[in-house]
């Protein structure tokens, strides 16, 4: 036999591994090039705001913008120097500064997150700036005897330099003490902790009920015949199509004090007038609309899974002698894993990340993190906003972690 | 630099007919928008000939930081409390407006002298005085037996019930300390002090177990009208509202009212800024502003409004007795001190939070 040594060409004389390589290569530009929209898409929508909120966090120009002077003083000055004349004169010349630009209240709005009550002292300050004469430690202690305060010029020579962990210290409920190190804050003022690990607590509180639920329900409509199973399919989404807000007050209107659940309990005499129950404007009520707001997202992967689960495996396991417990538990639940997991890691992260039906329902004490987030955003404190929002993001990273490394990710199967 | 005069010219030609021709005025919805809608956006469309389109936001303010960060500005007029306005104007999001051009009251008082003094600010000019006040449900109570002082609202004794509180700091406060027997002239020197904050708390304290808290304006008479509450802090214009148009059996107790005032910004890079200062001149005559009290039981800012208040629209039942600003309701009354809460803000409404979720 012949052995040919000659490299092997196309047709047209090129050598054939040239190319299939120019081939592949220009299959994958237009590969490339197809999926490029969605990228710039996601680029623009998704990584740069995100990024954006991100940096926010710990990025707060608003008083060092219009602070050069308590910023070079600061840095010639370490920690814990006493504010002489000359800090007193960088102030004063700093007012001035602001008055021009229209930032007094920008820059005390930032000293305001640190040392509350400080914002008009700088609005009012820099409002007679220019009136200020040397010495400028008697005339702006005269000003304002604020002015003398260790805590503002800590919260100053933090605020001096855009780049601050502040916002992160109020999220883990600390603040800065007057010699400059951290402490905790009031009692009265700590929320954020408890809170933090109260919504992971009702995520997963939810989510399980979420799984309980939807188990049996996805499992029915995996076995019973398409035609059946597609109309109650539709009933698993039709509150899906409807909107989140009209769901959530539907749910006000039959579980409110005077609500239909309420009164029907009370015609039939199980309760009395008095003993009408709470269960609505509080945590029970977060829990049950969030539940009822998040089954499908559980429902609709257990049953993309269940649906290719052959019925043959279990009915093997019977014939070979398993009993009903024994072959679900054995042979028909670790199929359906990768549907849980799927369904499971939704659910939590969605409800993690909840707010308008918490605000609706959730009265005092089923308020979650994300209603704190809110309400800085609509206290236009940005950078607040975003440190908490970073803080959630890390702690949903985290499981999706532990899910990674438990469960294993490639196993997720959402459809 | 000739070419970029005919360019910008020839631009400018084809963007301004297209842009005169409208403003954007975002309000907070409900009945409030309909009052302005009513008194303000219509008769000036009509007047001037520019199309008024009317947008709605929870809270107004939230967008306009957000779009004129984002330099994306698509409002020309917005409707924001004071407290937000002195905010916005000291961070330069919104323009000054001067008071002083301002046309002048209907009996011929400059502008200047004829709103109620402190209400002007560099850069808002207030359109009507509202006031978060105490409501109730008179079928609740025997026929003259109902409350009648702020400090009814935290007695669950003399009257048991649910009481619907405000999820939020400001008001609240300030209604707790004043219930708790703090004339209205000393609660916020004591709202400054640790101890008043902690007299604020332990009075809200009291009704805690029976409150349900609420979040939107709209939410009170609600809670009123399906008897979750029995009584309730609200926006005395949204109460109102609910009792005349829909007949309900709510009265409003005036002691102890906090007042604040609302106007018309124009946030800074607005797209119609001329059309915008024009609606904001005519909205804020004495006649427009005395129109919306008709629809809305907010009290005008102007003096000159006051006696051309007419009825309630579309009734013979004068308007006056159901404003915040009528003398026989100031009686027990609080100005909100915008200056307290631009400082205080944050930091007890993050108590406030802390207060809801601590059990």
């Amino acid at each position: 036999m012949a052995e040919t040594t000659a490299p092997l060409t196309t047709a047209d004389g090129r050598p054939l591994k040239a190319a299939l390589a120019k081939a592949q290569s220009r299959a994958k530009r237009r590969a490339f090039l197809l999926v490029l929209p969605l990228l710039l898409f996601i680029l623009l929508t998704f990584a740069i705001p995100i990024g954006q909120m991100l940096q926010r966090s710990v990025y707060h120009d608003g008083f060092s913008k219009t602070s050069p002077n308590l910023a070079a003083w600061f840095d010639a000055n370490p920690q814990g120097t006493a504010p002489d004349e000359a800090a007193y004169a960088a102030l004063a010349a700093d007012l001035v500064l602001m008055k021009e630009n229209r930032l007094a209240g920008e820059a005390g709005t930032r000293i305001n997150y640190s040392v509350p009550g400080t914002r008009s002292l700088f609005t009012a300050s820099a409002r007679n700036a220019d009136d200020l004469t040397p010495p400028f430690k008697e005339a702006l202690l005269a000003a304002d005897r604020k002015w003398g305060e260790p805590l503002i010029w800590v919260a100053m020579r933090e605020a001096a330099s855009p780049w601050t962990t502040d916002f992160y210290l109020t999220g883990l409920d600390m603040q800065r003490s007057a010699d400059g190190g951290v402490e905790k804050v009031a009692e009265t003022n700590r929320v954020y902790l408890w809170l933090y690990v109260k919504t992971f607590l009702l995520s997963a509180v939810i989510t399980g009920i979420c799984l309980l639920l939807a188990f049996p329900v996805a499992h029915m409509l995996a076995t019973l015949p398409m035609a059946k199973a597609n109309l109650l399919m539709i009933l698993v989404l039709l509150p899906f199509w409807t909107s989140l807000l009209v769901r959530t007050t539907s749910w006000i209107v039959l579980l409110q004090g005077q609500g239909v659940v309420n009164s029907v309990l009370v015609s039939l005499g199980i309760i009395d007038e008095s003993g009408r129950l709470a269960m609505i404007y509080n945590q029970t009520g977060t829990i049950i609309v969030m539940v009822h707001i998040l089954l499908p997202f559980m429902v609709l992967p257990l049953y993309s899974v269940m649906r290719v689960i052959p019925p043959s495996y279990a009915r093997a396991a019977r014939s070979l002698g398993a009993t009903s417990w024994t072959t679900f538990r054995r042979i028909y639940l670790p199929q359906t894993l990768p549907g849980i997991g799927a369904g499971v890691l939704l659910v939590f992260i969605l409800a993690v990340g909840y707010y308008i039906t918490p605000a609706l329902v959730g009265g005092a004490d089923g308020q979650l993190f994300s209603n704190q987030i809110q309400f800085h955003m609509t206290k236009s404190n940005w950078s607040q906003a975003a440190a908490l929002a970073a803080m959630l993001l890390a702690g949903v990273l985290v499981l999706y972690w532990l899910y990674d490394r438990l469960i294993g990710i490639d196993k997720l199967k959402l459809g | 630099m000739k070419k970029l005069l005919v360019l910008s010219t020839a631009l400018g030609g084809f963007a301004l007919p297209a842009m005169a021709q409208e403003i954007t005025v975002m309000g907070w919805g409900g009945a409030y928008t309909h009052s302005q809608t009513e008194a303000y956006l219509k008769p000036f469309a009509a007047q001037s000939g520019i199309k008024v389109n009317s947008v709605d936001a929870d809270n107004p303010a939230t967008p306009i930081k957000a779009q004129v960060d984002a330099g994306n500005v698509t409002i020309d007029v917005a409707s924001v409390e004071i407290a937000d306005a002195v905010r916005l104007c000291d961070e330069g999001l919104i323009i000054p407006i001067d008071a002083a051009a301002l046309p002048a009251g209907a009996d011929g008082t400059a502008a200047t002298d004829d709103f109620i003094a402190g209400t002007l600010t560099e850069c808002m000019i207030p359109t009507d005085i509202f006031s978060t006040v105490v409501a109730y449900d008179a079928s609740k109570f025997p026929e003259g037996a109902g409350p009648t002082t702020i400090a009814d609202f935290f007695d669950l004794e003399k009257f048991p019930g649910k009481r619907g509180v405000k999820k939020g700091a400001k008001a609240t406060l300030e209604m707790a300390l004043m219930a708790d027997g703090v004339p209205a002239a000393d609660v916020y020197a004591l709202l400054e002090t640790p101890e008043g904050q902690d007299r604020a708390f332990a009075k809200l304290d009291t009704i805690k177990k029976d409150a349900v808290f609420w979040e939107a304006g709209a939410q009170p008479p609600q809670l009123l009208a399906d008897g979750e509450v029995t009584m309730t802090m609200g926006w005395n214009g949204r109460i109102y509202n609910a009792a005349v148009a829909e007949n309900k059996p709510f009265k409003i107790i005036w002691d102890g009212q906090v007042f604040e005032w609302e106007g018309y910004v124009i946030p800074k890079g607005a797209p119609n800024e001329a059309a915008a200062l024009d609606f904001v001149k005519f909205a804020t005559s004495s006649e427009p502003l005395a129109k919306a009290a008709e629809y809305i039981s907010y009290g005008p800012p102007r003096k000159s409004s006051a006696p051309l208040v007419g009825n309630v629209f579309g009734t013979d039942v004068p308007m006056s007795p159901n404003l915040p600003t009528s003398p026989e309701n100031m009686t027990n009354a609080l100005g909100s001190d915008l200056d307290f809460w631009v400082d205080r803000d944050t930091e007890l409404g993050e108590r406030y939070n802390a207060w809801l979720v601590s059990n």
